[in-house]
């Protein structure tokens, strides 16, 4: 399937501003997303990842610019092909954002009811399997997200965002709050479903292993713009005192060496 | 050939085919989520005995189909071995081999139970939870003053701040809406009795009963529904979204006790404003009794006033007012209780609040029944 060398843009936000009130969050800011990678977007704590994240998935409205999917302003969609859309996106937020009231079984059957037709007992063997491909034990699929650990949770809502097996996945920190090993099969994950799938990636994340091993490409955003999209290597050899001190710290150093 | 599914336009379908003792499947078009719905059952049907799957056909697969798929040879001794699979793909095979190895075996869903056994079953445990609920809420209201009392011997400990907002937002804003419905519940009691008052010629008689209603009875009850509506939810609320974002085991860890912080002074707020509410409302209604009887019996306020003075007892007043700490202590004691029974999901704070409001407004009006024997008895 399509690979990383594939140019074709799938997401491009142009010039986007965002305003809190006087609050400036983003001023000017331009990403290119290509159909088929894994993005990385790096960024201090408070820079607006997660804003930004909400403005492509459209919750939130831009003071100024445009988001293009497939080259189409999606504030131009209808009712119909906003539906369509997003049956074609599954998110994890950087919440995990479970519906408290149902199981983990029947959080992954909600997109399934919504937008496809099959037998109820056949939307619950594909949750199961769903369950299985995030990680989670099988013990886990008749509990409440309130009886589930953070790294569950984020499992939970990974297994909710592949329900539909979409093309686009867009992550929220997922690494957060796992241990080691099983951040490292998340990224095992995702990589081989980027790859078997041709999965487009688009992940916020601070683990400095996960943007080694599965991104193709990395967004640094700083100066309420993205200052710099590049693979890793290139990007440690960026001058910006910011990523030389992300990607050269102790840590960044740690991670190189592993 | 037996084409199980699919339409001449849509190219994808399934073939199954039965040769030489093995089962042919043929999938072809792209087997995705959207699309697999309608071959679980042939799929199933076809999956006994030795099954061979042809890929040449098939077009795009994700990983509900290539679930869908792996079923199908899941009795074979080697599911993913080469004698299971014909044809080319690109990517099939390995997406199969992938999700099968990934699968977790969960247990079927959990079956709900109906029938009448169940029903009884719900009654019981209705009974049982009632008499827990009321246990509890003794228990807490205990707890509560002793909480009380230690701070009474060391007052710098009370919070005042707290104390004084929650004042102001459950007592001095529900001021309006309960002066009004006292208006209009004097209006009526007012408008009823002269009604029927009048048929014996004894119109004048209203007076005494407006009085007494309102100073006895409505005023009190109208204050006390109003605050288990408004102000008692609003705690349960509160202290419920603080309980489901751990910040109550935060405050204990830190050594604050949420009784202390949180509970008291919602308590002491309460007792004090639900006597000030009730005074206003006593007023309101009594006011609204006054113009109605101007209005349909010509009985001017002046009369009105001097009528009540002299034929209502003080003690009507203080019946009424009695009540209102008592009231306003049981509210928010339930109020609170209830907040801190939440748990982690929102589904709990909805389930609480709802029972918060009605335990209360069913505490209130028991306990004015209890009142109403007592002072019968006491012949006041
Ligand atoms: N709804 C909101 N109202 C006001 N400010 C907000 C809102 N959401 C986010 N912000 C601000 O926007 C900035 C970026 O937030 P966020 O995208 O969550 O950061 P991060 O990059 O850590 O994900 C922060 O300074 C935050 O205070
Ligand atoms: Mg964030």
């Amino acid at each position: 399937m399509t690979g990383a060398g594939d140019d074709e843009i799938i997401i491009e936000v142009k010039g986007l501003v965002t305003r809190f009130g006087s609050h400036v969050v983003h001023d000017g800011l331009d990403l290119q997303v290509r159909k088929g990678e894994v993005l990385g977007i790096v960024g201090g704590s408070g820079t607006g990842k997660s804003v930004l994240l909400n403005m492509i998935l459209g919750l939130l409205t831009p003071a100024a610019g445009e988001i293009l999917y497939n080259g189409r302003d999606m504030t131009t969609l209808n009712e119909e092909e906003r539906r369509d859309l997003e049956s074609e996106w599954g998110v994890l937020f950087q919440g995990s954002a479970l519906f408290s009231s149902l199981t983990v079984r029947e959080n992954i059957m909600v997109p399934l009811k919504e937008h496809v037709t099959m037998s109820r007992s056949l939307m619950a063997k594909i949750a199961d399997m769903k369950l299985g491909l995030s990680g989670l034990p099988a013990n886990a699929a008749d509990k409440f997200p309130s009886d589930l650990s953070g790294g569950m949770k984020k499992r939970a809502g990974l297994a909710r965002a592949l329900a539909l097996d979409p093309e686009v996945l867009f992550l929220d920190e997922p690494t957060a709050g796992l241990d080691p090993i099983g951040a490292n099969r998340f990224d095992e994950l995702i990589k081989d479903l980027s790859k078997t799938l041709g999965l487009t990636v688009i992940m916020i994340t601070h683990d400095l292993d996960s943007l080694h091993a599965i991104c193709d490409r990395v967004a640094v955003l700083a100066e309420k713009k993205v200052i710099a999209t590049a693979p890793v290597p290139e990007l440690e050899d960026n001058p910006h005192p910011w990523i030389q001190e992300y990607f050269h710290g102790p840590r960044g150093r740690a991670a190189r060496a592993g | 050939m037996a084409t199980v599914e699919g339409r001449r336009d849509d190219p994808t379908g399934l073939d199954v085919i039965e040769a030489d003792g093995a089962t042919r499947l043929k999938p072809s078009g792209d087997w995705t989520v959207h699309e697999i719905g309608r071959f679980e059952r042939p799929m199933m049907k076809a999956a006994s005995g030795r099954v061979v799957i042809d890929l040449s056909e098939l077009g795009h697969l994700d990983t509900a189909g290539a679930w869908l798929l792996g079923q199908a040879t899941e009795g074979s001794d080697d599911p993913d071995g080469d004698a299971c699979f014909e044809g080319e793909h690109p990517y099939a095979r390995r997406l199969i081999a992938e999700v099968r190895e990934r699968m977790a075996e969960c247990e079927d869903e959990p079956k709900r139970d109906g029938g009448v056994v169940a029903m009884f079953a719900r009654i019981g445990r209705g009974m049982i939870g009632f008499r827990d609920e009321t246990v509890d809420t003794f228990a807490f209201l205990g707890r509560t003053l002793t909480t009380a009392a230690s701070t009474a011997v060391r007052p710098h400990r009370l919070r005042w701040t707290a104390t004084i907002a929650t004042m102001e937002s459950a007592g001095v804003n529900a001021l309006p809406i309960i002066a009004v419905l006292s208006f209009f519940i004097g209006a009526v009691v007012a408008f009823m009795g002269a009604n029927l008052l009048e048929t014996f010629g004894a119109s004048i008689f209203t007076v005494e009963l407006v009085g007494i209603a309102v100073l006895r009875e409505f005023g009190v009850l109208i204050t006390a529904i109003m605050l288990a509506g408004r102000s008692n939810s609003a705690f349960t609320a509160a202290i419920g979204s603080m309980k489901m974002q751990q910040e109550i085991d935060a405050m204990k860890v830190i050594g604050v006790d949420p009784f202390e912080a949180l509970v008291l002074p919602r308590v002491i707020a309460c007792v004090v404003m639900a006597p000030l509410l009730t005074l206003a409302a006593m007023l309101a209604g009594i006011f609204g009794g006054m113009v109605v009887s101007w209005a349909t019996l010509d009985i001017s306020p002046a009369f009105f006033i001097q009528r009540l003075q002299s034929a209502i007892d003080w003690s009507q007043f203080f019946v009424g007012m009695s009540k209102a700490p008592v009231f306003g202590l049981v509210i928010a004691v339930i109020g609170c209780r209830q907040g801190m029974k939440v748990k982690g999901d929102v589904e709990s704070l909805g389930r609480r609040t709802t029972a918060s409001v009605v335990q209360a407004i069913f505490a209130v009006i028991v306990i004015d029944a209890l009142f109403a024997m007592l002072y019968l008895e006491l012949d006041i």
